[in-house]
């Protein structure tokens, strides 16, 4: 096995993938490998690209140039087989609104040539691991956004997938079924399940992916574990201030030598530091009266601000 | 797991197999909402009721076919089969189709199956078809019941009725693909219409002059009655040969727009 070549043994395998529309390239020749079993990130915000490259590891979007293999096959050529093996979350949930919530999952295995007796079986199944059993006769429209998406989750594992794709499982979703949607998918993981996500929350990416690649403008502009992002492009801690409003031009130069690096927003200025607690302690001492201070973990948001200079979620 | 470290393909469900899944789906869904398919049967029956035997009593036996009069109710009767063998197919690929292309995406879904756009066109022309099949189905019994079959070719007539049927939903499916908003279904109806009406379904042919008969002949439904009527009545002749030659031919052809479009309008 070591001695096989990376692009056999890796489930994706990507080298100059470029998506281009009419007027818009959607995808600038990315490349990126994504391993069985791990759970691999693309992080990015809106426009970023990175629905267009789930679409086409999804075979339903031909790239326009550069090479894509998926669990070892063509998608241009092997559509239906590469489909066969894999599960799609989309980003908007696109289930069937006129049949009900079991009916979903059946019908759904049922496009996967699964027998019936199997199909109802997991569709059973699935609806318990979702925690949506109780809910299996009704019709899916009443349903929260939440339980939509966990069903969306159920219908994309009908066909026991060697991978999962999931494109911003959680967006739009409150705090508690988001957590809850983590847990799923974790547990998918630890039963070995290669998952792909993409997301535009760094929270998210920072539970769920081994490791990730931030794209901005249809490029990857960086790639590696949550941690080591972190540890490249951004300190250990930081400290955000918060000064009364229109004070921060006031700052100018004062809060130089601080930090590693100061990065001032609209409502707040962020400190890049090894010690938050000592850089605050120098804030004070210079005089400074901001209105609150915190000192804080550094996190991919910080990472991404870093490389991209605008912050994820505008 | 082993086949595909190797490189080795999987095995692929067969195209026809993919596109049943898509036709089991929807009679799932059917199944609960029979009635929807049961009021579209009996538009005709009601058309036979009111002009075959109410217009027909007036009419007597004016009416000829190769020169034999003919009671008018049996005339008109496998003219109303073909219309409703056409009217299944199309309320079935033109709005209901639109609804899960438009609105419900359906095959946003369905194409992160193995399913591709070609299996899902062809899976809800054959779901439609079906439709068609089973509304002319009833109003060939009807007909039986009646006394209005006048010949045992009339066994092919349900035949017959499916690949008009067919020849329909693809028609509709093609179109609706171009379809924006339910506004442009009026257009729909102003083409059923006038092909109900003027397909020789309530008097021959020969009433037109000449051009006319020509532009009535390059229509579809025309073809569709004119075999019908040739099976019921026994008036067996070479003509049957161009109306199913049009029929297959027009079917073909749109199943193919009907895909072609379908690959540009879902996998962008």
């Amino acid at each position: 096995m070591a001695i096989s070549p990376s692009d056999t043994t890796a489930l994706i395998h990507a080298r100059g993938l470029s998506k281009r529309f009419a007027n818009l390239v959607a995808v600038d020749a990315i490349d990126f490998d994504v391993d069985r079993g791990e759970a691999f990130g693309f992080l990015g915000p809106n426009g970023a690209g990175k629905t267009s490259t789930m679409r086409m590891i999804g075979c339903v979007s031909t790239p326009s140039s550069g090479t894509l293999s998926v669990l070892g096959m063509n998608p241009i050529t092997d559509g239906p087989r590469i489909r066969a093996r894999l599960g799609v979350v989309p980003q908007a949930d696109t289930l069937d609104m006129e049949l009900h919530v079991d009916e979903n999952l059946f019908t759904y295995a049922r496009y996967f040539d699964i027998p019936r007796d199997v199909a109802r079986r997991r569709a059973k199944e699935l609806l318990e691991f979702v925690q949506l059993n109780d809910r299996a006769k009704d019709e899916v429209e009443p349903l929260s956004g939440g339980m939509k998406r966990r069903l969306t989750i159920a219908r994309a594992l009908v066909n026991e997938p060697d991978l999962l794709l999931l494109d911003e499982p959680t967006t739009g979703l409150d705090p508690q079924a988001r957590h809850l949607v983590w847990d799923r998918l974790y547990r998918l993981k630890q039963q070995g399940v290669t998952i792909v996500l993409t997301s535009h929350y760094m929270d998210e990416a920072e539970q769920l992916c081994d490791r990730l690649v931030v794209m901005d403008k249809a490029k990857i502009v960086a790639s590696g574990s949550p941690r080591s992002l972190i540890d490249r492009y951004a300190t250990r801690e930081v400290l955000e201030l918060r000064f009364k409003i229109d004070a921060a031009p006031a700052l100018d130069g004062k809060l130089e030598g601080i930090a590693d690096r100061v990065e001032v927003l609209p409502d707040r200025v962020l400190l890049y530091t090894q010690d938050g607690d000592a850089a605050a302690a120098a804030v004070h001492e210079r005089g400074l009266q901001p209105e609150s201070t915190l000192v804080r973990r550094s996190t991919l948001e910080d990472v991404f601000l870093r490389l991209t200079g605008r912050s994820l979620i505008e | 797991m082993i086949a595909i470290l190797a490189g080795r393909r999987p095995a692929q469900v067969p195209a026809a197999r993919r596109a049943s899944h898509l036709v089991e789906r929807n009679a799932i869904l059917y199944r609960r909402e029979w009635s929807l398919i049961v009021s579209g049967f009996f538009e005709p029956l009601l058309y036979l009721l009111a002009i075959g035997y109410g217009v027909g009593s007036l009419v007597g036996s004016a009416v000829t076919l190769n020169g034999h009069p003919i009671p008018y109710a049996a005339f008109v009767a496998p003219a109303l089969m073909a219309t409703s063998a056409m009217n299944g197919a199309v309320y079935e690929t033109a709005f209901n189709f639109f609804y899960k292309l438009k609105y419900v995406k359906l095959y946003d879904a369905v194409l992160a199956t193995p399913l591709g756009v070609a299996d899902v066109a062809l899976g809800e022309i054959v779901w439609a078809l079906i439709r068609g099949t089973l509304y002319a189905l009833g109003f060939l019994i009807v007909m039986a019941g009646l006394g209005l079959i006048a010949s045992p070719w009339a066994i092919l007539a349900l035949p017959a009725a499916m690949l008009i049927g067919f020849t329909f939903a693809a028609v509709g499916t093609a179109a609706s693909t171009f379809v924006r908003t339910w506004q442009d279904f009026d257009l729909v109806l102003i083409v059923m219409i006038p092909l109900f009406l003027f397909s020789a379904t309530f008097y021959p042919i020969t009433l037109y002059p000449g051009a006319l008969q020509l532009v009535v002949q390059l229509t579809p439904l025309y073809h569709g009655v004119d075999l019908l009527r040739s099976l019921t009545t026994g008036s067996i002749g070479p003509g049957l040969v161009g109306d199913l030659v049009y029929l297959v031919v027009l079917g073909g052809a749109a199943l193919l727009l009907a895909a072609v479009r379908l690959q540009r309008l879902l996998l962008k």
